[in-house]
């Protein structure tokens, strides 16, 4: 064998050993109750949007402030989607938590927070419950199904959704895609730092 | 032949991945009696608590480096709702060990932020007043040596002679920090009031 094929062998080993090291929902908090989906194909999904569209509008129910419409913030909130794959499942039970604790971040740049599943209202309530009392509304897309995320691009092929950040100005404009590796969670320092650049 | 070749080495790379990967699982959060991975830590950049830690500048550091007899070690998450609900808890700690000059200097904490870049564990930091470093893990590479442990996780570790040896590991709080000091320090060997 070859230093150089030795060399390529070393080099695929990490790589490959290296992509199943998704150690999400580890926060106790969830105690057994998380599914392990195990890697998934980190997007399954084709934007429908893009960054200068307008965003298209919708009405969806949530958890606790009922119906919301992403239209009511037009002039007055820049808006944050937050669109995580499925209640109960890895990463996406250790996101929103993060961001229950800054919601002065998303203050400091006039901006509203939502979060948005392709889950019903009931195992919403259940699931964000072990979260704390979220300052932000939860959105559920669930039906018809995934409508909104189908609207957006971000529906995959199982019917569950991508996990996506959509950043909207004041004047309904898209700003900012992220549509991020499903298995991984966006950095925080991302979010801001899009947030930071609508200034 | 070349193709055939390749497709070798590629099967060969893949049962190697499967052997690394394997490695990676079997581990287990560390127990009682072991001694703490020789893992290397992001060097904060505060000269504030590199001095606590007496450290000098660098770019990393091992636990066996921080000057100190006991350390005891947080695993957390910005992410963890358990962690923001107690972080008040481990700062009172914090205050406890600080406040009493028979602690203050032999007995530190630290925190690690498994999953949580600079930027994150510095929001935690701010968010909850925390007075002792929290370390960046954002690719989760010491959480993933130290066995995956759920979030919060408590390490005690005795330095003696460049060696960290646990004399606890736990998953989970604790409800009054005065009394969860008292059980660490018995566990450790270290007399109550007095530290050797």
């Amino acid at each position: 064998m070859t230093i150089k094929r030795f060399f390529f062998i070393v080099c695929v080993s990490v790589a490959l050993s290296a992509t199943g090291t998704g150690v999400f929902a580890l926060s106790d908090v969830f105690k057994q109750n998380i599914f392990d989906t195990g890697e998934l194909k980190p997007v399954d999904s084709t934007l429908k949007v893009a960054i200068g569209d307008a965003a298209p509008d919708f009405t969806l129910p949530s958890v606790h402030h009922g119906p919301i419409t992403l239209s009511q913030y037009r002039g007055e909130k820049n808006v944050v989607l937050s669109f995580v794959p499925a209640a109960w499942t890895p990463v996406c039970s250790d996101q929103w938590p993060g961001y229950n604790i800054v919601k002065d971040l998303f203050d400091r740049y006039d901006t509203v927070l939502l979060g948005i599943t392709v889950d019903n209202v009931p195992t919403l309530f259940a699931w964000t419950n072990q979260m704390g009392d979220l300052w932000f509304p939860v959105l559920s897309d669930f039906w018809p199904h995934g409508k909104i995320a189908g609207t957006f691009g971000v529906l995959r092929s199982d019917g569950t959704a991508e996990r996506a950040i959509f950043i909207i100005d004041k004047k309904g404009i898209i700003r900012y895609i992220d549509v991020h590796d499903i298995n991984r969670r966006p950095p925080l320092e991302s979010i801001m730092g899009a947030l930071e650049d609508l200034e | 032949m070349k193709t055939r070749h390749t497709l070798l080495s590629i099967a060969v790379a893949a049962v190697m991945a499967m052997a690394l990967s394997a490695h990676g699982a079997s581990k287990s959060p560390p127990q009682e009696g072991d001694l703490f991975p020789d893992v290397k830590l992001a060097m904060p950049d505060a000269a504030e608590q590199r001095n606590y830690l007496g450290l000098s500048q660098g770019k990393s550091f091992a636990v066996t480096d921080i000057k100190a007899t006991i350390v005891i070690i947080e695993i957390l998450s910005m992410y963890c709702p358990h962690c923001q609900r107690e972080a008040p808890l481990v700062n009172e700690l914090y205050r406890v060990i600080e406040g009493n000059p028979a602690y203050r200097g032999t007995v530190k904490l630290i925190g690690i932020g498994a999953g949580n870049s600079a930027f994150e564990t510095k929001v935690f930091r701010e968010k909850y007043d925390v007075p002792f470093p929290v370390i960046p893990d954002g690719d989760f590479y010491l959480h993933r040596e130290l066995g995956e442990a759920r979030t919060p996780f408590f390490i005690g570790v005795r330095i003696e002679e460049g060696t960290a040896r646990v004399f606890y590991a736990k998953l989970g709080g604790f409800e009054k920090p005065d009394e969860f000091l008292k059980l660490l320090l018995d566990r450790a060997g270290l007399p109550k009031g007095g530290a050797s």
